[in-house]
C-alpha cells in the first residue's frame, strides 16, 4: 500500500478532506502540474489567446449542444420544424441556437488564428511535433464536426452541401462508391444520413474531439510551451528547478485569459445578438429553406471555413492535374540529379513521384481534385519536418521569409473568397496559381527555410515589464 | 512575389466588378423605420391573413404570437380566426398540394421564414419582397396573365391587383453596351392600365407594412434580441476593463 499522508495538526475540515483525496486520487499533483506549477513563458504575446479560447468555444459548443438536442428531432420529416420550434417557442432557445450556430464558426476565426500562431513562432518544432500532430487531428476532427453538425438544421445548404461533399469520398478508386453509400446509409442523402450524422454530431466526433485536445495538453505540458521568441525557457532554469523566464500559470496567466475571454466574448456576442447570420456567412439565407431534394440551389457554397479547401478541389482541373504530373516528375528528377540523400532514397522518391502521377492520371479529375483538397489539410502534419530553418521564430527569420508568410496568408484568404463565389473563368485562373502557391509554400519548405541571412536569437525571451 | 501578388488582387478586383455587373435587377429600399412601428405591423398582419394565407402557410407562426405585436387574444380570435382554429395553432392552409401544383405549376412555399431566405447579397429579404410585390405586370404569355420583374416568370398571380391596378411593363430597345450589333431590351417603368383602389403611394406604404410583417415573422425576438445585446455589451464592456485592469494587477509582479 502506498504512504498515506497525515494532514498536519489544526489542519481545516477542507485541507483534511484534500489529504484525504490525494490519498486516492492526485488531486493536487494534476493541479499543480498543469496550472499553479506549470511554468509557461512570460513573453506570449496576443497571439497566444486563441488556444483558451478555443477551449472556452469548445465548452460553448457542448453546452449548447446539450441543449438544442433536447427540442431537437433527428428525423427528416421533423428536423428543420424542430430548429424553428426551438427559435420560437423554447424559451431562449433562440440564444441557444444562436450560439452554436455562431460557435462553429467562431471555433474555425480562433482554430486558424491558433494555428497561425504554430506556424509564425514555430511551435511544431522540435520537440513539439506531437503537439502539432494533435493539433492537425483536433482540426481534421472539427471539419467532420462542423460538416455533419450543418446538416441537421435540414435546410436546403445542409442538404445540398452534404449531397455535394459525399459525392467527393464517390471519387475515390475502387471503393469510393460503396463508401459514399456507407455515408449516406442510402443512395441519397436522406432520413438514415441526417440519423447517423446525428449520431457521429453529439456523441461520436466530440468524444474523440476532446480525447485529442487533453492528449494535445498532455503534450504541451510534457515539453513546454514555445514562445514568441522561440526560445527554449527550460534551457535556463533556477536553482529550484524553474525556468527563468517562466511563470506559473496560475494566477499569471488564467488572469490573462480572462482577459482575453472578455475580448472574445465581446466581439461573439455582438455577432449573435445583432448578426447572428453575418451576412449569410454564418447561417446561409438558402437553409430558411427547408430541405428539397428535387430543387438544387443555383449555387452551392460551403460555409465560409470550408471555403479554402474547396477552392482548391474546383480548381484542380485536368490541366492543373497535368500541371502537378510535369511539376512531381520534375521534382523527383531534380532530387535524383541533385538531391542530398542516398541512391536508395533517390530511388524510392522517384518510385512515389511514379506511383502520384500514374494515379492522378488513370482517374478521373475528380479524384485529382479530392486528392488535391485532401492533401491541401493532411499537409499541414508534415510542417515539423518541410521546416529546416535555424531559427523557430519569424522574429529571427530573414524579412523576406515575412514576406513569404504573408503572401501564404493572403493567398489563403482569396482562395476562401473564391470558394464562396460562383465559379468563374478568372476564378478559376486564380484559384489555380493560390492552388500552386499553397502546395508549393510546404513543398518547397525544405529548400526556402535555410535560404537567407537569420538574425542571432537571443539566450533569454525578450520581454518588457507591464 | 510582389508583381504576382499585384497581379492576384488586380484579378480578384476583376472578378468582384464582373460579379456585380452581372445582377439582375437593383432592388427598392424597404423602409426599415416600419418594423419598429406597431400599427404598420399590424396592418401587414391583416393584409398577411387576408390576402396571402389562402394559399401560403406560416407553419411556424403560432397566432397568438401576434400578441408580441400589440393584439389582443379577443382581437386575434374575432378578427383572424376561423372558427374551427384555436388561438396557439400554427398557420397552415387548408390548400391541397396537389390542386396548388396543378393551378400555379408549383406549391406556394409556407412564407414563416420567406424574409430570411430571400436575403441575398443584393439587399436584404424585405428589400426582395417589397420589389417582388409592387413589380408585377400583365403578361398575356403567362398561363396566369401575370409577371414579376424580380421574380421572372412567376407562378403566382397577382393576388393584390384590385388595390393596385393592372399594370404594364414599357421595354426600350437599346444598343448593348459591350456589343455594339446587338441590340437589348431594357425596361423602362410601368405603364398603369386600370386604376386600383389605392394610389400608388397607398399601395407601396401597405405593401411596406405587409413585408414589415413578414420580416417581423420570420424572427419575431429580433427586437429582443437587440435589445438584450445592448445591455450584454455593455456588461462585457465592465468586465473587459475590470479582467484588464486585474490582470495589470498580477503582472506588475512580472519583471
Amino acid at each position: 500500500m502506498a504512504e498515506m499522508k497525515q494532514a498536519p495538526a489544526g489542519a481545516s475540515t477542507g485541507e483534511k478532506l484534500l489529504t484525504w483525496v490525494d490519498n486516492r486520487f492526485p488531486a493536487s499533483k494534476l493541479y499543480k502540474e498543469h496550472v499553479s506549477e506549470y511554468y509557461a513563458p512570460k513573453n506570449f504575446n496576443f497571439w497566444y489567446f486563441f488556444g483558451s479560447l478555443a477551449m472556452l468555444v469548445l465548452v460553448i459548443q457542448i453546452v449548447t449542444g446539450i441543449f438544442l438536442v433536447m427540442n431537437y428531432k433527428p428525423d427528416a420529416a421533423l428536423a428543420f420544424a424542430s430548429v424553428e420550434y426551438i427559435m420560437r417557442d423554447v424559451p431562449w432557445g433562440w440564444l441557444i441556437r444562436y450560439m452554436h450556430s455562431t460557435g462553429a464558426s467562431a471555433f474555425f476565426v480562433v482554430v486558424y488564428l491558433h494555428m497561425f500562431r504554430g506556424l509564425i513562432y514555430g511551435s511544431y518544432r522540435t520537440p513539439r511535433e506531437l503537439v502539432w500532430i494533435f493539433g492537425c487531428l483536433i482540426f481534421l476532427c472539427l471539419m467532420a464536426e462542423a460538416f455533419m453538425g450543418y446538416l441537421l438544421p435540414w435546410g436546403q445548404m445542409s442538404f445540398w452541401g452534404a449531397q455535394v461533399i459525399i459525392n467527393l469520398f464517390a471519387a475515390i478508386p475502387f471503393v469510393g462508391p460503396d463508401l459514399a453509400i456507407l455515408i449516406r446509409g442510402d443512395y441519397v442523402v436522406g432520413d438514415a444520413t441526417l440519423n447517423r450524422f446525428f449520431a457521429l454530431h453529439v456523441i461520436a466526433v466530440p468524444l474523440v474531439l476532446l480525447g485529442l485536445v487533453v492528449a494535445h495538453l498532455i503534450a504541451l505540458h510534457e515539453v513546454g510551451s514555445n514562445n514568441p521568441d522561440g526560445v527554449e525557457i527550460k534551457a535556463k532554469k533556477d536553482a529550484n528547478g524553474i525556468p527563468l523566464d517562466g511563470i506559473p500559470f496560475h494566477p499569471y496567466y488564467t488572469v490573462h485569459d480572462i482577459m482575453g475571454v472578455a475580448g472574445f466574448l465581446i466581439c461573439f456576442t455582438a455577432v449573435i445578438f445583432f448578426m447572428p447570420e453575418f451576412g449569410g456567412y454564418f447561417l446561409e439565407y438558402n437553409n430558411f429553406i427547408p430541405a428539397d431534394p428535387f430543387k438544387t440551389p443555383l449555387h452551392i457554397a460551403p460555409v465560409w471555413y470550408f471555403t479554402p479547401f474547396y477552392s482548391m478541389l474546383r480548381a484542380t482541373t485536368p490541366d492543373l492535374v497535368n500541371v502537378l504530373c510535369v511539376i512531381i516528375g520534375l521534382a523527383a528528377v531534380l532530387n535524383l540529379v541533385k538531391g542530398k540523400g542516398t541512391g536508395q532514397t533517390k530511388v524510392v522518391g522517384l518510385a512515389i513521384a511514379a506511383v502520384i502521377i500514374a494515379a492522378l492520371q488513370v482517374f478521373e479529375a475528380k479524384f485529382g481534385g479530392v486528392a488535391v483538397m485532401g492533401g491541401a489539410v493532411v499537409i499541414l502534419a508534415g510542417l515539423p519536418w518541410f521546416d529546416h530553418s535555424p531559427v523557430k521564430s519569424i522574429r529571427y527569420r530573414p524579412n523576406w521569409h515575412k514576406i513569404v508568410y504573408g503572401v501564404f496568408v493572403i493567398n489563403f484568404c482569396i482562395l476562401g473568397y473564391l470558394g464562396v463565389q460562383p465559379p468563374s473563368p478568372t476564378g478559376e485562373v486564380v484559384s489555380q496559381v493560390g492552388t500552386l502557391l499553397y502546395f508549393g509554400f510546404f513543398v518547397l519548405m525544405p529548400w526556402w527555410s535555410q535560404l537567407g541571412t537569420f538574425k542571432p536569437v537571443p539566450d533569454r525571451v525578450t520581454f518588457k515589464p507591464h | 512575389m510582389k508583381k504576382l501578388f499585384a497581379s492576384l488582387i488586380t484579378a480578384l478586383v476583376m472578378i468582384s466588378g464582373a460579379h456585380a455587373a452581372g445582377g439582375a435587377l437593383t432592388l427598392d429600399k424597404f423602409p426599415k423605420e416600419r418594423l419598429t412601428n406597431v400599427a404598420a405591423l399590424q396592418n401587414g398582419a391583416k393584409l398577411f391573413v387576408n390576402y396571402c394565407l389562402n394559399c401560403h402557410s406560416a407553419a411556424f407562426m403560432r397566432y397568438n404570437r401576434l400578441k408580441d405585436i400589440g393584439l389582443t387574444d379577443e382581437q386575434i380570435k374575432q378578427n383572424l380566426l376561423f372558427a374551427t382554429e384555436k388561438v396557439g395553432d400554427t398557420m397552415v392552409v387548408s390548400l391541397n398540394p396537389k390542386d396548388a401544383k396543378e393551378w400555379f405549376g408549383a406549391t406556394p412555399p409556407d412564407l414563416t421564414l420567406v424574409a430570411r431566405s430571400r436575403a441575398s447579397h443584393s439587399g436584404t429579404g424585405a428589400d426582395y419582397l417589397y420589389t417582388y410585390m409592387r413589380t408585377f405586370y400583365r403578361d398575356d404569355t403567362r398561363p396566369t396573365g401575370w409577371n414579376n420583374l424580380v421574380f421572372p416568370n412567376v407562378g403566382m398571380p397577382h393576388v393584390l391587383w384590385e388595390l393596385q391596378g393592372q399594370r404594364a411593363a414599357k421595354y426600350v430597345e437599346t444598343t448593348d453596351p459591350h456589343d455594339a450589333t446587338k441590340k437589348v431590351h431594357t425596361f423602362d417603368g410601368f405603364e398603369q392600365l386600370t386604376p386600383g383602389k389605392m394610389s400608388p403611394q397607398e399601395y407601396d406604404s401597405n405593401m411596406a407594412d405587409l413585408v414589415a410583417y413578414l420580416t417581423w415573422m420570420a424572427e419575431p425576438q429580433a427586437q429582443t434580441r437587440v435589445r438584450i445585446g445592448v445591455g450584454v455589451i455593455l456588461f462585457l464592456l465592465g468586465f473587459f476593463f475590470i479582467a484588464w485592469r486585474l490582470n495589470a494587477a498580477f503582472w506588475k509582479d512580472v519583471k
